[in-house]
This record gives C-alpha cells, sequence and structure tokens, in this order.
C-alpha cells in the first residue's frame, strides 16, 4: 500500500493509504469522527489536502479504496471508466484539476465531454480542495439534462418533487396535499410519494391514483411511489402504472446489500421500466437517493470516509441513466452531519459531485429535530443550491413532513426561489401551469378556483 | 396579504401543513410562528433531562436501579450511538443477576424523548405488571443517555431471559413524546435489531394508550416465552389489535417512525440506536 506525505510548518505527516488520506482531507464532519478515520488535527488536515493536491489522478485507476475483488461498485466503477474521456486529465493533478473546474476551460460541453472520464473517487478528491464558492462556481456550469414526460435539468431553470406524504397513506388526504403543491406550482420533477406501508398493494394504489390524477389533469409529469425496487418490479409484471423505478444506494456493495439491491437488480428493474415506454418527451426511468453516512450506518465503510463513499454511490446511479438523483443530506442524523454547517458544506459537495460525474442531482434540502439545524439553515442551503444550478429540490406542505417526521423545503420557498433567482419551472410544465391558470404570473390572471379543482379531484371542498 | 380560504373539509383530510391558498406569496406568520413553536417543543424534548427520581417514585414499590450509559452527557449522547449502546463500565460491573433469578427485564432509557418517558414510561410499566402475575421480574432500570440496544448488557448481566426497552422515540412536529417498546430474547451485547419486536407510538395525541401498549407487550411476552424467540419470527398477533389501525397509521398524528438508515423506504427504518 503506498503512503502520501506533506511538510507543514516543519512537521511531516505520513497518510498509509488512498483512504486514510481522503478521510483526513476532509470538513470535519461527526460520521468520520464517529468511525475513527477523522483529521487528528486541522494542521493534519490541511497537510493531507496539500498531499491529495499533489496526487496524480492517474494514482485512482490503481490505487482502490475499496477491493476491486470483492466489491462490485469499485468494479463497475474501474470497467466502466472512458481511456478516451480521461486523456485530456492523465497527467492532471488533484490539485489541477480544481484549477482546470474553476477555468474557463470547463464550461457545459466540456464538463459532460470529462464526465465519463472521471471516477467517482477522483471527483470526490478534488471537492475536498474547493472551498464553497468553488463547489456552486463548477457545479453551475455543467448542465445535465433528462427527460421522461418533461424536460428537467435545462440552464435557467429550476424542478421540484411534489412530497405529499401521509401517515395513513390516505389517498384523499394525498391528493389535497398535491392539490396545495400544484396551487403553488411544484411537481415537475415527480410526484413522489413515501409510502406508509410498504406492501404491493397499498403502493399500486397510490401509484392508481397518481396516475389517475396526471391523466384527469393531463400534466405533463411523472409519478413515483419510493418503494424497494423488488416490489416495483413485482408491480410491473402486475400492470401497475409505474412511470419511474425508485432505490436508494451506497456507495458500496456492502451498504447496497444492507438496502437489499445489487447491480443486477437494477439492471433488471432499468429494463423493465424502459419496456413499459410510458415517457413522452424521453426514457430517462430510474429515480435514486442518496446520502453520506449510508454505509457507515450499515456498517459497510471499510475505512474509507462518508463524502468518498457517496461518491461513489453517485457511481452506481449513473450506469442506469437516471431521471432523477438526490442526496437526502439532512435526514441521515447529526451521528453523520451534526449541524447546519456540515449539512450545508454535504449539500454542496454532494451537488457538485453528481454535477461533474454528470448527474441530473437535486437536493432534499433538510433535517431532523435531532440535528443541530433549523430552517434559517435550509434558507441558506436552498439559496446557495439555486445559486449552484441545482436540477431540483424537494417540497411538502409547510415544511413539514407528517410520515417522515423531518422538515424539508415547503413549497412556498420552491416559489421564492423562482422569483428571487428568475427561475422557472420545466418546458412543459410550466406551459401546463399557464393553461391551468397556475403560473406564475399572478397579477394577470385570476386567481385559480380551489373549489372547482377540488371537486374536479373527488375532494370534498 | 389576502386571507387564505377555509376550506376546512380538505384540511381534515391530512395532518400536514396545507395552505390552500391560491393568491400564494410568502407564508403567513401565524404558519411560521407555529412552526417555530412545534420545532422548539421537539427540540426541548430531545435535550430536557429525564426526571428519574419522580419516575423511581411513580414505579414504588417497585424497585428500580439507576444506572448510565457510556455517553458522558447529551452532546456525546447525541454524536456518538455506540455509546448510549453499551452501560458505563463501573454500572454492567455492579449487575448481578436477582436471587431467585428473572423472567424479565423493564430497562427504561432517555432516547431521544425525555417528556416521552417523564408521561409514559411508569403507566406503561405498571399497566403492564398488572398484566404479568407470576412473573419474575428483575428491578426496573433506568439508564440515563440510553438507547436501545443498552437493554441486551443490562438483561444479560441480570441473567433475564426476556428484555424489555420503553424509550423516548425521535419527536416529531406533531407528537413529542412518544414512547417505543422493543422487546428481546435472550438479549446480549451485538443482539441485531432483526431480533426485536418493537410497538412504537405510545402516546395521547391518537397513539397507544398505556393499557392498550400493555396489551400488546403482555401479548407478545407470553408469545416469546412460549416460542422462545422474538424478531422476524415472532408476528404479532395480539387480540389488541383486531380492528384497530396499526401504530403509524393514525391520520392526523404523523407519528415518526424511527430511521437511522438514508433509505426511506419503508423496509429500511430500523430502532433508534
Amino acid at each position: 500500500m503506498p503512503s502520501y506525505s506533506a511538510l507543514l510548518g516543519g512537521e511531516r505527516y505520513r497518510f498509509d493509504g488512498l483512504a486514510p488520506l481522503l478521510a483526513a482531507a476532509t470538513p470535519e464532519r461527526s460520521g468520520d469522527q464517529l468511525a475513527g478515520i477523522a483529521a487528528e488535527s486541522e494542521a493534519q488536515r490541511v497537510a493531507a489536502r496539500m498531499a491529495l493536491a499533489d496526487l496524480p489522478l492517474a494514482e485512482f485507476l490503481t490505487e482502490t479504496v475499496v477491493p476491486y475483488e470483492t466489491d462490485e461498485v469499485t468494479r463497475l466503477i474501474l470497467d466502466s471508466h472512458d481511456a478516451a474521456a480521461f486523456a485530456p486529465f492523465a497527467a492532471m493533478t488533484v490539485g489541477e484539476l480544481r484549477d482546470w473546474l474553476l477555468s474557463d476551460a470547463a464550461e457545459a460541453r466540456s464538463l459532460a465531454r470529462a464526465a465519463p472520464g472521471l471516477t467517482p473517487e477522483m471527483v470526490a478528491a478534488v471537492s475536498k480542495l474547493m472551498r464553497n464558492q468553488d463547489l456552486i462556481a463548477a457545479a453551475r456550469k455543467a448542465e445535465v439534462v433528462t427527460a421522461f414526460r418533461n424536460t428537467l435539468g435545462q440552464k435557467g431553470r429550476i424542478a421540484t418533487r411534489l412530497q405529499p406524504n401521509h401517515p395513513a397513506d390516505d389517498l384523499k388526504g394525498i391528493a389535497a396535499a398535491v392539490l396545495d403543491g400544484l396551487l403553488q406550482g411544484t411537481g415537475d420533477a415527480v410526484i413522489g410519494i413515501n409510502p406508509a406501508t410498504d406492501n404491493i398493494a397499498n403502493c399500486t394504489a397510490i401509484l392508481q391514483a397518481l396516475d389517475g390524477l396526471r391523466l384527469d389533469f393531463g400534466i405533463p409529469t411523472q409519478s413515483c411511489v419510493l418503494t424497494h425496487v423488488t416490489n416495483t418490479l413485482e408491480i410491473i409484471e402486475a400492470g401497475g402504472p409505474v412511470d419511474l423505478v425508485f432505490q436508494s444506494v451506497a456507495g458500496t456493495e456492502a451498504a447496497n446489500a444492507g438496502f437489499g439491491v445489487t447491480l443486477s437488480v437494477l439492471a433488471e428493474a432499468h429494463a423493465a421500466a424502459r419496456g413499459l415506454n410510458r415517457g413522452t418527451v424521453g426514457r430517462n426511468v430510474m429515480y435514486f437517493e442518496t446520502g453520506q453516512g449510508a454505509p457507515l450506518s450499515a456498517d459497510a465503510h471499510h475505512g474509507v470516509d462518508q463524502q468518498t463513499l457517496e461518491a461513489r454511490a453517485y457511481g452506481v446511479a449513473r450506469a442506469f441513466d437516471p431521471l432523477l438523483v438526490n442526496t437526502v443530506v439532512g435526514f441521515i442524523g447529526p451521528e453523520y452531519l451534526y449541524d447546519g454547517k456540515q449539512i450545508i458544506r454535504a449539500g454542496l459537495e454532494d451537488h457538485f459531485c453528481g454535477k461533474i460525474l454528470g448527474l441530473p442531482m437535486g437536493v432534499d434540502v433538510c433535517y431532523t429535530n435531532h440535528v443541530e439545524a433549523d430552517q434559517d439553515d435550509m434558507d441558506t442551503l436552498m439559496t446557495l443550491l439555486a445559486a449552484a444550478g441545482v436540477n431540483f429540490v424537494i417540497c411538502v406542505p409547510g415544511s413539514d413532513d407528517v410520515m417522515l417526521s423531518y422538515q424539508s423545503l415547503a413549497f412556498e420557498d420552491a416559489a421564492w426561489l423562482r422569483r428571487t433567482f428568475g427561475l422557472r419551472p420545466a418546458p412543459e410544465f410550466e406551459d401546463w401551469l399557464a393553461r391551468t391558470g397556475l403560473g406564475e404570473e399572478r397579477g394577470l390572471r385570476a386567481l385559480p378556483d380551489l373549489g372547482q379543482l377540488a371537486r374536479r379531484m373527488g375532494l370534498p371542498a | 396579504m389576502s386571507e387564505a380560504p377555509a376550506f376546512g373539509n380538505l384540511r381534515r383530510l391530512t395532518p400536514a401543513r396545507l395552505r390552500l391558498d391560491p393568491a400564494g406569496g410568502a407564508a403567513p406568520l401565524s404558519a411560521v410562528l407555529d412552526f417555530q413553536a412545534c420545532h422548539a417543543r421537539a427540540r426541548d424534548a430531545i435535550h430536557a433531562p429525564v426526571d428519574w427520581a419522580a419516575l423511581a417514585a411513580a414505579l414504588a414499590p417497585l424497585p428500580v436501579l439507576d444506572l448510565h450509559s457510556r455517553a458522558p452527557d447529551r452532546a456525546t449522547y447525541i454524536r456518538r450511538p455506540d455509546l448510549g449502546r453499551r452501560l458505563r463500565a463501573e454500572d454492567a460491573a455492579g449487575l448481578t443477576p436477582p436471587p431467585g433469578g428473572a423472567d424479565l427485564a423493564i430497562v427504561v432509557a432517555d432516547g431521544l424523548s425525555a417528556l416521552a418517558v417523564d408521561r409514559q414510561a411508569a403507566g406503561v410499566v405498571k399497566a403492564l405488571v398488572a398484566r404479568l402475575p407470576g412473573l419474575r421480574l428483575a428491578p426496573v432500570a433506568l439508564v440515563r443517555q440510553g438507547r436501545v440496544a443498552v437493554g441486551d448488557e443490562v438483561a444479560d448481566r441480570l441473567g433475564a431471559d426476556l428484555c424489555l426497552v420503553l424509550v423516548g422515540e425521535r419527536p416529531g412536529l406533531s407528537v413529542a413524546d412518544s414512547l417505543g417498546a422493543y422487546l428481546t430474547w435472550r438479549a446480549r451485547p451485538g443482539t441485531p435489531d432483526s431480533a426485536r419486536n418493537c410497538v412504537s407510538n405510545i402516546h395521547g395525541l391518537g397513539g397507544l394508550g398505556h393499557d392498550q401498549a400493555a396489551d400488546r407487550l403482555a401479548w407478545l411476552i407470553g408469545a416469546a416465552r412460549a416460542r422462545g424467540l422474538t424478531g422476524v419470527g415472532l408476528k404479532d398477533e395480539s387480540p389488541a389489535l383486531a380492528g384497530a389501525a396499526a401504530p403509524g397509521r393514525l391520520a392526523g398524528e404523523g407519528a415518526p417512525p424511527p430511521c437511522e438508515l438514508v433509505g426511506r423506504e419503508p423496509a429500511a427504518h430500523v430502532p433508534p440506536g
């Protein structure tokens, strides 16, 4: 195993292996401290960054952080590496990649060409050398466009997942929350439910209700019930109206086993959903969620820092051409990201790494009640992410998810982002909002008739 | 700012914070302040200390053991779930099986809600003990800064066949005082969560009442002793469930499902620690 070192303040700091070097270079976070791999001092952290800056990118093609022989995620990353796309970077160090990303040479097209040549570990490494403003500056230059019933990710646009969760999966309660979200112009990324009960019949009933709503109103969007991939496969086989296949994924084979998934079952589901041909303007059919700390919580981290493992989860996601990927950055708990500062940093890292790897990256800007964070921290993170060009964010009524018991963004926050940054929804969805009288230019039209909309949805208004 | 129409019928369909205002714009101040009040209550429930003396008094004449996990304070407890799962060395060393043995060790740990322990724990223990005549009980262990798995070490040291941990659940915005109960057969350090049975959402806002919870736990205890196991192999078929909504599925409550893994499909939910 190679060792790396740097001289700082007359002291030589040594790092015995790539994983310890990456872990020590990571900004402070509770998950790496819990795993016992965080930098032991601030000086050691900076020394690690100095050593990392001088590391050739090519090192990541020969040195693995999780063994190739025992981990299918490592095999996926290395076996699918595009040497031709990497060629322009083959002689660079990690520090030189940082300089390139911040230079004018890096723009939407050159970033898209570079993506297949960069491995998740390279991108995680360079993120550790970047300040928050650097993560924003580089990510906002990337453009990752995906499509199903609408077109997501174009410059100047921001989409939203409308998340109308209900603690009893009550279909009318769900519909009422959907109505509330549509009133405020959200739902173009997906109308996506986390079911309270994970059985096939229940998930199918929710899917049918959402699909019926979409058809009745002619909404150019997609729906999803976020159940396990094997459940979705069963629903597809039974003829259920599946637009998108959802799955939580992580950056190691063992952590994915904790989620009950393998690359082959993801491939099977990908093929099955594409075979349904339900998309109208595109064929991206996968929806992945990720989050720093998942491998550690499953005791499957191999001594690798949680941010590098998170980037490897994006390596899994990009093998399946997803429509949507989002980190649930503040959901995982304070033992992984302790406070607002750590959540904000991680949200920007996750968005940057996903975008540079070529993913349609969104973020659930969120926190739980035992984290040292509040809605002010979420205001800060959503503002920074809008500046960074995030593809989509997640919104729930009044910021309060009454099924999962955590706080995310509100429908009003999405409207605020659109207004403040001059951003627009997905083009097809924007047209539909205008036709339905729900568009942004509220001063120029009569207010929508809520009672009439509700009655059309079969709700008692 | 326009006054939002009432649409009370729509609001009754979900506990979600529906706005239903076609005019849109900034959230009304009343909604902002109500949200802050609920968040403050949840935060206070997490960081406040349990009134352990009052709990011991409420449990009398049942004997109690005062114990502490390896997490010295709340800040460490939040960051280090591993420390909350083990007893402080000197407390563990002092635990020995009661003379005559024990069938059941009841453990009360603060978990993530002091309010839940203060309001629910004594009531559930007393209702349960009344339903378990003839069972040999170890003294009730009160574990400060404890998570679910700390009960494994307690029951193992006390030589009890069954371990019941009552623990404060992570507060949501709607309910901050919900108690969870975890039953484990032949618990010892390292017992996986899949070997436990859980009765969650014990609280007064549409959750399980103390007697309902005690009925279900008494049934589970009887079934666990008869079959010699707990966990995924022991399905809850207690009559108390018949016709009742499953916990966490009560409209209007927003019952907090405990989540540690990032995966948000329900199958990935695991106990809070």
